[in-house]
């Protein structure tokens, strides 16, 4: 079985975020980056099929050089190949167009993104990729199995969950829950040292339109001050959620 | 070319969200000067749409979609576009809408912005706002594209009635691969989730141990309330994966979110940032979410709470 696992490289989930060039670029001054953390459960679950049945795991990233220690961290935890696509990811869309492409001309049996990236949020890739390579999809995907050409995957629903059974080709948009979060693995220096074997290619982009394009970012507005309701007077915040707030 | 707009049902009636989205189209056509059409699959009574400003509703009836499928309601979606000559769909931020938007984006080859909380502050160039982030910033972007997707945030644009009528005519798309089969679902009936709720109680680790989660859950029943937790909660195994809020879980886009025993990580204020109103129980005074919060208690959770539960009890009886 190959499979592709799509890597975004994401400021990590305890970063400042600010903005540059008139708030019209993300400010990557001074913050750390790592594996899009819904990525890096799809990681370790690709690891996971990789022990129990056998597959070749390739990791895929769009992106410029400034990526490759986040694809150099995927191989260390055990990826056997990576691929970055040598343009700038600006925009969803063309980000899936670029993998598509990829995944097609790779033959992968098994494509597994993360949901959604915790930096633009777009949630929009792995439905494209799957949609433009005619692969079967499963979104929130919380658990995955595959068998021979079948796959039997749980999706999670507003509310609860399903099970769907399908078969390979597939993308999956996945998320904690494919792996426990205890399941992460941190690279060993056997596997650092053995990252640095591994193949890392660089492939030109294809010809993709932005069919988005960012114009701006803001910061939200500061807040007020909290409001203080001492404890032996309950009946005031009541008083306030339901007079004042409106929410009660 | 009259905006199309997907309203969601479960077991035939429609989800609040369809109104929202509804309501929100009503606005992008008046700004493009043209009308509303509803695409519904599998919905009873359709008339609810018109005071929501949908003029016509194409009712798919097709037994083959009683459970949701991607590819299925994709192409549905799809050749009702078609049909109208439709320059802008929009769909909401259900965890079924988001799976079905990529799919229409490939199908109709439109750009899509997802989780947009306010009406176009342009038209041309299409232009929208959206949280970026997990909410620690807005980005604003345009949609390039001839034809425009906007998955519309819940809870963000609201409910905005109109008095008119929608006519309704029955639409039979040509459905041929659905790709995935559901098996078996697996969804409590009886409970508010998260992504519906417009209250959410959520507990933390200040809470001690999943035997203390009663006052919890009767908080969030007397408030009709969904019930949410931290990370360490969920990691810990105290409550469900599914319970889990914050940036690498669930976002939280509530009327009133609760936080209780949550010192307020910067994850998981990211992740309920969009909610309206926040308020925060916990006995440390320095703890961060004070400085997220609208309204704080320094206290203990174990008498806050149950003091809490009975005067809203009390509270609701006089409503």
């Amino acid at each position: 079985m190959k499979i592709l696992v799509c890597i975004s490289h994401v400021p990590d989930t305890t970063s400042k975020i600010n903005f540059t060039e008139g708030d019209s670029k993300f400010d990557t001054n001074g913050v750390q980056f790592v594996i899009n953390p819904n990525d890096e459960f799809g990681l370790t679950r690709a690891m996971w099929l990789k022990e129990k049945q056998g597959a070749n795991v390739t990791v895929v990233n769009v992106g410029g050089a400034e990526t490759e220690p986040t694809l150099r961290k995927a191989l260390a935890i055990g990826a056997d190949g990576a691929i970055r696509i040598n343009t700038a990811a600006t925009d969803g869309f063309s980000v899936a167009k670029q993998i598509a492409h990829v995944a097609k001309d790779g033959g992968y049996d098994l494509i597994i993104a993360g949901r959604e990236s915790i930096d633009y949020n777009g949630g929009m890739v792995p439905g494209m990729i799957a949609a433009l390579i005619s692969a079967n999809f499963v979104n929130n995907c919380i658990n995955l199995e595959i068998d021979g050409n079948n796959a039997t995957a749980i999706r999670e629903i507003d509310g609860g969950k399903e099970t769907i059974s399908t078969s390979l080709p597939l993308v999956i948009g996945g998320q904690k829950g494919l792996v426990e979060e205890s399941e992460l693995r941190i690279p060993n220096m056997r596997g650092i040292m053995m990252a640095r074997q591994k193949p890392l290619n660089i492939l030109d982009p294809i010809d993709a339109n932005n069919e988005t394009t960012s114009v701006k970012f803001e910061k939200p507005a500061p807040k007020g001050a909290v409001k203080l309701v001492s404890e032996d007077n309950l009946d005031h915040l009541i008083s306030l959620l339901h007079n004042e707030a409106k929410v009660i | 070319m009259s905006v199309l707009v997907y309203t969601e049902s479960e077991q035939g009636k429609f989800k609040k969200v369809a109104f929202e989205v509804a309501s929100y189209a009503k606005a992008v056509a008046d700004q493009l000067g043209t009308t509303v059409t509803a695409i519904t699959i599998n919905a009873n009574d359709v008339s609810e749409l018109g005071n929501y400003g949908v003029d016509k509703v194409l009712k798919v009836s097709n037994t083959a979609l009683d459970n949701f499928n991607a590819n299925g309601y994709a192409e549905a979606i799809k050749q009702a576009a078609e049909k109208e000559g439709t320059k802008v769909v929009i769909l909401s931020s259900s965890a079924n809408s988001k799976y079905v938007a990529p799919l229409l984006a490939v199908g109709l080859n439109a750009g899509y912005a997802s989780n947009v909380i306010e009406a176009p502050s342009n038209i041309s160039p299409f232009t929208v706002k959206r949280p970026a982030f997990t909410n620690k910033a807005f980005e604003t972007l345009t949609i390039n594209t001839d034809i425009k997707i906007v998955g519309v945030s819940n809870n963000s644009y609201g409910l905005v009635e109109k008095s008119g009528s929608a006519s309704a005519e029955d639409f039979s798309p040509t459905i041929s691969d659905l790709g995935v089969k559901v098996e078996s679902v697996d969804k409590a009936s009886n409970q508010v989730s998260i992504a519906d709720a417009e209250i959410v109680v959520s507990g933390g680790r200040g809470l001690k141990g999943p035997e203390n989660w009663g006052m919890i859950e009767e908080l969030a029943s007397v408030l009709g309330a969904a019930t949410a937790c931290s990370k360490p909660v969920s990691d810990l195994g105290w409550r469900p994966h599914s319970e889990h809020v914050g940036q690498t879980g669930k976002p939280v886009a509530a009327n009133l979110y609760i936080a209780i025993g949550i010192s307020g990580a910067i994850q998981h204020l990211a992740g309920i940032n969009a909610s309206k109103v926040k308020v925060v129980i916990n006995t440390d005074p320095e703890a961060p979410f004070f400085k997220a919060a609208d309204y704080g208690v320094v206290g203990d959770a174990f008498t806050v709470v149950p003091q809490l539960i009975e005067k809203l009890k009390a509270f609701k009886a006089q409503q």
